[in-house]
């Protein structure tokens, strides 16, 4: 018995979490997981989540999360690193899976911008973009939200390791809206709403506190983005305020970025 | 001649942020001690111009995801200054409790999972709980109740989305407040053991006459409100701030650090600054627990924040109950409010430490200017010459130990790095002398 006991042990699988560009909130989610953390804890050894422990073990690792986008060299090189240590590599939020509020940059001029915020730009060693980690290596998963929803972190890293595909919905927020009986805030009180082509997984937040969805989940699969802000147009939602609410946490999201540019240059040739 | 030696040790881990130390010798001569924070600029204040008013909370509070509410207060004081409005008493109320969850849910995260472990021995808060289960146990508790309380508020714990220029937008729920009583009463007592506990932990004898600054308010202990007080200096109004606190750059660190314009110097922000400069409006609890534990203050040794963090938990479980308790109505949940051209700033108790914001806004709502000063970059310059004074105490042949020990000197101060990423790397270099 004791012999089958350590030799489960050994075969415990290794949990690894690493952070690029980003806020922290993700990898704070597997730590809100409170209860759930201590039997992770008991189910995986935990090889590398320098956030948690000062004991960390090299690769390869069988479940890496990645937490950031890359907005550095150095960054760039390290995510390879990342890659060939990993059996399946996650990505864990808005910022490693379509770049996050850092992303603005690449709208913007990336010098002025350096130079605004840092006396001596010099010092500095940064990409002109933040760009999410699928742009430079294979991702296996990515599981969405600003921050992700720690329940499903839970399901996907249990998914894992039981050899199963994680599956997760990717329909719209209005799904979930009907789901929890909140009326609709965009056509009950005309508020601006991505709800529509957002993706599920927040449970319908913020509609259910009188506000419209900011899209932190990212686009929802097969997703009209052009249908909605037609409509949002046509409803008195000016190009000013609907372009903002394109660019944010997801802007450079591919069905985010392409509408938001779309309405951003039709918004140039009016003003011309 | 002494031999040259270098010695590279990775990783300061249970820390937010990411970085590295680098320290330099020439024998047992320090020659330079920098704290290098490597965490990729995000350029917050660069991509905030042209966004308008009420995206800015939603926006800021991705600065940090272990003290998103912080950067939302901030932020939202400042732009309500600069268009003058006037919140109700009732969203004062439900601000501070709001704030309250963010400390529970930080500080107790930080004592039990990051800084307690070094007292202990331990790799990580999990590997403590091998050896003190029910600490452990109590310790994730509690941290839950902080997020429970941001649940119900904001509606999320990391980047809530309920607040919002001129209060929230959706009242908070009087019923789910309520709900939340038991729990906090076991919770108040159960911070109390938890405070006693970290207390009887041993100690290194370090102290350092600090200049200690913190927001400080006639009725309360200080969070969203007040004026900048500290022990050297006389009071300043949070208008006065970037006149007698500057940010500079220096080039191994990607955060720019703060001093005072003056001389130059350093100074403290965070639980130790607050509770020696606020000690007498901790709620009664809290002010009972400090007598019973002999915690004298002024107290200078910053490894006994832990005690700091864990008084103030108390005083914000107390807060939190009374709050509950009177379950303040809210309506409008929000107030309305024209847009006018102006500039407002604000400070606010982040759980680590005072949190600057200033904007400058046009008459279309539109952010021209943005200013922020986190508290991880106030505390920079002090954590290095800190580092500088404790280290000829803890240099040995072992390279490790000395790194572990500089380490534990770090993570006293809860660094926010994050405003960066998880990895600060010890790299002492040992010149020939």
């Amino acid at each position: 018995m004791e012999s089958e006991q350590s030799s489960r042990e050994i075969k415990k699988p290794k949990l690894a979490v690493f952070k690029f560009a980003s806020c922290d909130g993700c990898q704070l989610s597997l730590l809100n997981a409170e209860e759930d953390l201590v039997a992770i804890g008991e189910a995986v050894e935990i090889s590398h989540f320098l956030e948690a422990s000062s004991r960390f073990t090299s690769g390869p690792y069988d479940l890496t999360l990645v937490e950031g986008s890359i907005t550095t060299p150095g960054d760039r090189i390290r995510i390879q690193e990342v890659r060939k240590q990993s059996r399946y590599l996650v990505t864990i939020g808005a910022c490693a899976t379509a770049g996050g509020i850092q992303a603005l940059r690449n709208w913007g001029d990336h010098e002025e911008f350096q130079r605004m915020v840092y006396p001596h730009p010099e010092f500095l060693d940064t990409l002109a973009t933040s760009t999410a980690i699928s742009d430079h290596v294979q991702v296996d998963f990515e599981l969405r939200g600003c921050p992700v929803n720690k329940d499903q972190l839970v399901e996907l890293i249990t998914d894992i390791l039981h050899q199963r595909k994680p599956r997760f919905s990717r329909h719209s927020v209005c799904i979930e809206c009907k789901k929890s009986g909140t009326v609709c805030v965009a056509v009950s009180r005309g508020i601006p709403c991505l709800g529509p082509i957002t993706q599920a997984g927040c449970g319908g937040l913020c509609p259910g506190y009188d506000r419209g969805c900011y899209g932190c989940f990212g686009p929802a699969a097969q997703t009209n983005v052009s249908g909605l802000s037609h409509w949002l147009l046509k409803h008195n939602v000016p190009k000013t305020e609907l372009v903002p609410l394109l660019r944010n946490f997801n802007a450079d999201a591919t069905p985010f970025r392409e509408e938001g540019n779309r309405l951003s240059s039709e918004q140039d040739t009016e003003v011309e | 001649m002494t031999e040259s030696r270098s010695i590279k040790v990775k990783a300061l881990t249970r820390v937010e942020g990411e970085g590295a130390l680098h320290i330099r010798l020439a024998g047992d001569v320090i020659e330079a001690v920098e704290l290098n924070i490597y965490e990729p600029p995000r350029y917050f204040e660069a991509f905030l111009r042209g966004r308008s008013v009420e995206e800015v909370p939603d926006i800021t509070a991705r600065i940090c995801g272990i003290c998103p509410v912080a950067y939302q207060m901030s932020s939202i004081h400042a732009i309500e200054n600069a268009l003058k409005i006037q919140c109700s008493s009732e969203t004062r109320l439900l601000r501070r409790l709001l704030y309250c969850g963010e400390w529970i849910e930080s500080h107790v995260l930080h004592t039990h999972l990051l800084h307690a472990p070094d007292f202990l021995g331990c790799a990580s808060g999990l590997e403590m709980g091998q050896s003190y289960p029910d600490e452990l146990k109590r310790g994730l508790r509690l941290k839950k109740h902080g997020n429970q309380l941001l649940d119900v508020l904001g509606g999320r714990s990391v980047h809530p989305i309920n607040s919002t220029v001129g209060g929230f937008y959706r009242a908070p729920s009087r019923q789910r407040l309520q709900k939340l009583i038991p729990d906090f009463e076991w919770g108040l007592q159960a911070a109390i053991e938890a405070t006693r506990w970290v207390a009887g932990f041993d100690f290194p004898d370090f102290q350092h006459d600090y200049e200690m600054i913190s927001l400080s308010h006639p009725d309360e202990y200080p969070m969203n409100e007040g004026e900048i007080v500290s022990n050297k200096r006389p009071a300043i109004s949070v208008d006065r701030f970037e006149q007698e606190f500057q940010e500079y750059q220096v080039p191994h660190s990607t955060a720019l650090q703060a001093n005072r314009v003056e001389e130059n110097s350093s100074y403290l922000v965070g639980p130790l600054a607050r509770i020696n400069l606020n000690r007498d409006r901790l709620s009664a609890k809290a002010k009972r627990l400090a007598d019973e534990l002999h915690f004298e203050t002024p107290c200078t040794n910053i490894f006994r924040s832990i005690i700091a963090r864990g008084l103030e938990v108390v005083h914000v479980y107390e807060e939190a109950l009374d709050i509950l308790r009177q379950a303040p109505a809210l309506s409008p949940a929000k107030i309305s409010y024209e847009y006018q051209a102006g500039e407002g700033c604000a400070a606010t108790e982040a759980p680590r430490g005072l949190l600057y914001h200033r904007y400058v806004v046009d008459e279309t709502g539109l952010v021209k200017q943005a200013q922020i000063i986190p508290p991880t970059s106030q505390n920079q310059l002090q954590i290095e010459k800190d580092l500088r004074r404790f280290l000829p105490g803890v240099l040995c042949d072992d390279d490790q130990q000395t790194a572990r020990d500089c380490e534990w000197l770090i993570r006293s101060y809860d660094p926010c790095i994050s405003c960066a990423t998880h990895f600060l790397k010890l790299d002492i270099e040992r010149l020939k002398s």
